[in-house]
């Protein structure tokens, strides 16, 4: 298994090698205008590879959220490179972009986002249904995928029927259903007890975990680190300290057989 | 996504309620109304319109609406008649008078009468007796809704006796007359047999109705009329336009309809406008976790149309099935006979509720477009 690079105070330096799925170099960021601008990342450089879980912790307000929302190609940076999976985000436009996230991102929400009205096959789906999947076809690979993640029997259930780890799983589901290269999960067990947040990131450990997806988490919960390939700490907008994570992962890679819409 | 975006919208049956309420809502109101409103102005060319065979109205050049004419002398008939182009014309009385029965009731009624020679001018559809009876002495014809009114309960027939001014007239026929604008009590007689049921003073004739020959417009023998004569002549549609534009120019009728019409938009807007956009803020979180795994703007413009859509569909549905029911309810209320849902107002109001809707959903469309993805992220 290859290991998460984490490179420190390399300004502009090239992409590393070709299996990098995620390149950050000198990434700025700042929000708000004038005396209320703040500078929240301050020449940030972090690579993910693919078949590894990247950790990525540190304070609040230290600049996490923001770095995965540019990972993830949700915000734009100000200064910097950032080449996922062998491509520029900043020379995509939002229409590029949006697809983009569509094709190779799975997220993985604090809040779990999943939409109430909806059951869980039919959130799992959604993904599938965007790529232009028939909605029979679409919920059909993804109750396969929540069957995998234990929810076999809860497919028809809505979120409010569902405990906080299941509403968690069925978000997993949704974030892997479209087998995407990448995937972020934020705060994945901050809304879950000690033994749902374990069990939680053991799924996502087993179904996740693929030679060819990257999968980076950010977290406060230090429960949960011994699933770590690697631990980028962060502080001040920067990489401050990456530590070697003590993950065994399961090789049984979990995705849907077919993909094609 | 459609399926998604109608099962979000589902989901919340509360709100589903709300906007679907508020659709119909609208729809009802501006549905009956309108229709209503039609129905009365309607009326305001309903001899006009019983008057089948006459396509030419000629009257003094100063009246302006059926429900007011100016009498002229009985020597006008015959310059009419002798203009190139008329086929025939023939006098019509109309006046209004007061009618009681036997029993003491006694109701206001619009008395026409017509050519006693030929009897033109009298509608065709009868439901009790024939149009020759009218020839009889005293002999007089009135509509259905004429007869409940004078005869409560009563099934309809002829024979009975009525009053007028003072003066004896039996009921000979009943028929298919629509209600006037000033009455609902319609009689037709005579035009010798009307004048003596009136008081008119010297001149007695309202109106000269005539039928323009063969292979030529009436518009243009109405022109011959009246540059020959000095009269006003116009074609029937004409007449019937100008009696109903009388009502909208001089009456408080369509300011009144008006203003609940608007007043069912505004609230329709609101009702739809402020419950949709409180299911868009409470589902903000989810299109921004939408937007965030990849559906574009437009995708997400076309869910909430679709949202709004069915909405529509649904309530206008809904609120055209309501309206239809009150009409098919009242359709035997003789007071409101005449008023019934026209295709025209039922698809106007359909493009009302679609603008409706659509209003209502710019501000929540807006909020969609504009959310940041990123707060997905933000606790």
């Amino acid at each position: 298994m290859s290991s998460t690079t984490i490179q420190h105070s390399q300004k502009h330096a090239p992409p590393s090698g070709s299996d990098a799925a995620v390149v950050c170099r000198s990434i700025e960021k700042s929000f708000g205008e004038g005396q209320a601008r703040v500078r929240v990342l301050r020449g940030t450089d972090f690579d993910a590879k693919a078949g590894e879980m990247t950790f990525l912790v540190g304070p609040s307000g230290c600049g996490k959220t923001t770095l995965i929302s540019i990972i993830g190609a949700i915000l734009s940076c100000d200064d910097g490179d950032i080449r996922v999976l062998g491509d520029d985000l900043r020379r995509m436009r939002n229409g590029r972009l949006a697809e983009f996230r569509l094709d190779n991102f799975g997220f993985i929400f604090q809040q779990f986002n999943l939409l109430p009205a909806l059951n869980a096959a039919e959130n799992a789906a959604i993904p599938l249904v965007a790529r232009g999947y028939s909605t029979r076809k679409a919920e059909r690979v993804a109750s396969e995928m929540l069957d995998k993640l234990g929810l076999g029997e809860h497919t028809r259930k809505i979120p409010a029927q569902l405990s906080g780890g299941q509403q968690q799983r069925v978000a997993i589901a949704r974030a892997l259903v479209h087998s995407p290269r990448i995937v972020i999960c934020d705060e994945p067990t901050a809304s879950l007890d000690a033994a749902s947040g374990q069990r939680v990131m053991e799924l996502l450990r087993d179904a996740a975990m693929d030679h060819e997806r990257a999968v980076i988490v950010v977290t406060h919960d230090d429960r949960i680190f011994r699933f770590a390939d690697r631990i980028a700490h962060m502080a001040d907008g920067t990489i401050s300290t990456v530590e070697q994570g003590k993950a065994e992962h399961s090789k049984t890679a979990v995705a849907p057989e077919d993909t094609t819409p | 996504m459609i399926t998604t975006a109608l099962r979000m919208l589902i989901g919340d049956k509360t709100k589903l309620l709300g906007l679907i309420f508020g659709v119909a809502f609208s729809t009802l109101l501006i549905c009956q109304q309108v229709s209503i409103f039609a129905g009365l102005l309607g009326r305001a060319s309903s001899v006009i319109n019983d008057v089948r065979s006459a396509d030419i109205w000629v009257m003094d050049p100063s009246v302006r609406t059926i429900d007011a004419s100016y009498p002229m002398r009985d020597t006008e008939l015959s310059r009419v008649r002798g203009v190139e182009g008329v086929a025939w014309a023939v006098p019509l009385f109309k006046s209004q008078v007061q009618v009681r029965t036997r029993e003491g009731r006694l109701e206001n009624a619009v008395i026409l009468g017509v050519d006693d020679a030929s009897l033109i001018g009298v509608p065709n559809e009868f439901l009790l007796g024939r149009v020759e009876d009218l020839a009889l002495p005293d002999a007089i014809a009135i509509n259905p809704a004429g007869f409940r009114l004078l005869f409560p309960g009563a099934e309809l027939d002829v024979g009975r006796e009525l009053e007028l001014n003072d003066r004896r007239a039996r009921i000979v026929a009943i028929l298919d007359a629509a209600p006037a604008f000033a009455a609902n009590l319609t009689i037709y007689t005579r035009y010798s047999l009307a004048t003596t049921y009136t008081n008119p003073g010297r001149n007695v004739m309202s109106f000269i109705i005539a039928r323009s020959g063969d292979g030529l417009s009436p518009e243009v023998v109405a022109q011959n009329i009246t540059d020959r004569t000095g009269l006003k002549a116009v074609s029937s549609s004409a007449f019937r336009n100008e009696s109903i534009m009388y009502i909208i120019e001089n009456t408080g009728i369509p300011v009144s309809f008006g203003t609940v019409v608007v007043l069912g938009a505004i609230i329709g807007v609101a009702i739809v406008g402020l419950t949709f956009n409180q299911f868009i803020m409470e589902n903000l979180k989810q299109y921004a976790a939408l937007k965030a795994i990849g559906l574009k703007n437009r995708r997400l413009l076309a869910m909430t149309l679709w949202q709004a859509g069915f909405v529509c569909v649904i309530g206008y549905g809904l609120g055209l099935g309501a309206a239809v029911m009150f009409f098919r309810s009242t359709a035997d209320v003789d007071a409101l006979r005449g008023f019934y849902l026209l295709p025209e107002v039922a698809g106007g109001v359909a493009v009302l509720a679609a603008v409706i809707v659509l209003l209502s959903t710019l501000v929540s469309m807006r909020r969609v477009l504009t959310v940041d993805p990123a707060t997905v992220f933000r606790g």
